[in-house]
């Protein structure tokens, strides 16, 4: 993924309309480009060009929907683990060959690999992290969420 | 739950929509539905919040928000569930959560903030820090220094 910022001149009007409008949400209908387009002053095969080549660029992560495993009975774990410089590699690579692990950040820290894990059921969580810890020799330190106070983000391109 | 129809939807959308002036029909023909069907199920399982939202997901770093720091709180049990939505509200911040303290882990208040460069995290990490006021005892922040994987949900086939 991109982590630099783009030159300016990489978005034009357009681009960050799109950016901006999409962020919110995108409709459900048999030709939803035109639909979304539309209030964009594009086409929507112009939309399609677009997005293609935001994507391409690294202007977007993600284009679809966003589920949230909860109401499928199944949870979010942030876990975190203390793991040795020298043996930072390989554990990243035991770590990530879960695919229950939907995000993993190195971080400034003593604890310094912070993962998300997500599972259908309940137990693939505690399942997961054990067989990570065995896999690994390492703790992994769970914190699962209490309470949510907010989850919503918006940039503005 | 989800029923058989919908893990497959799931299945189908999790990588993301297809690009295609029809991605709802693409998607139906991939695990033989209807157009109509996958549409009426979508629209249902967004009701349900199964589906949070349908939408594109910009990338911070390239837009310039280069910074972002896990700011960690530990404060009182009392107040926590009184102050956690003041922090949540705050326009930088993108999480906020309540999670248990554990083994050498004092901290119980987990918020997300994001700017352009770490200057402007800490100047409101520091507008975090007079929010709680006494409150809090202790905190610190945790800087990415390398995204090392980064997909979305994606359930393991069954």
């Amino acid at each position: 993924m991109r982590r630099q910022p783009l030159p300016d001149d990489a978005l034009d009007a357009i681009d960050r309309a799109i950016l901006n409008t999409l962020q919110d949400g995108f409709p459900i209908a048999s030709r939803p480009f035109d639909e979304a387009g539309a209030g964009l002053g594009v086409t929507g095969a112009e939309l399609i060009d677009r997005l293609a080549n935001l994507r391409e660029i690294g202007a977007i992560t993600r284009f679809g929907p966003f589920f949230d495993v909860a109401p499928m009975g199944g949870e979010f774990c942030l876990c975190a683990m203390e793991v040795p410089e020298s043996d930072f590699e390989r554990v990243m690579t035991l770590v990530n060959a879960h695919p229950e692990v939907a995000h993993n950040y190195e971080r400034t820290h003593r604890l310094n690999m912070w993962f998300v894990l997500a599972a259908v059921a309940p137990e693939g969580i505690e399942t997961t992290a054990d067989e990570i810890e065995r896999e690994t020799g390492l703790k992994v330190l769970r914190f699962p969420k209490l309470e949510e106070f907010f989850v919503g983000f918006r940039v503005t391109a | 739950m989800l029923d058989a129809i919908e893990k497959r939807i799931v299945a189908a959308t999790q990588g993301g929509l297809p690009l295609c002036p029809q991605p709802y029909a693409q998607i139906a023909s991939q695990i033989g539905l209807s157009e109509d069907e996958v549409m009426a199920r979508m629209r249902d399982m967004l009701a349900r919040g199964v589906i949070r939202r349908i939408a594109l997901a910009p990338n911070h770093y390239a837009l310039g928000m280069t910074a972002n720091g896990m700011s960690v709180w530990d404060v009182d049990d009392e107040k926590v569930r009184d102050l956690g939505p003041m922090i949540g509200a705050l326009d930088f911040v993108s999480h906020c959560y309540l999670r248990p303290r554990g083994e050498g882990w004092p901290y119980n208040l987990f918020a997300m903030i994001h700017g352009h460069d770490r200057a402007e995290v800490e100047t409101k990490r520091a507008q975090i820090a007079a929010l709680l006021g006494e409150a809090c005892r202790e905190s610190d922040i945790l800087y990415s220094t390398r995204i090392l994987k980064k997909t979305g949900l994606r359930l393991r086939k069954d």
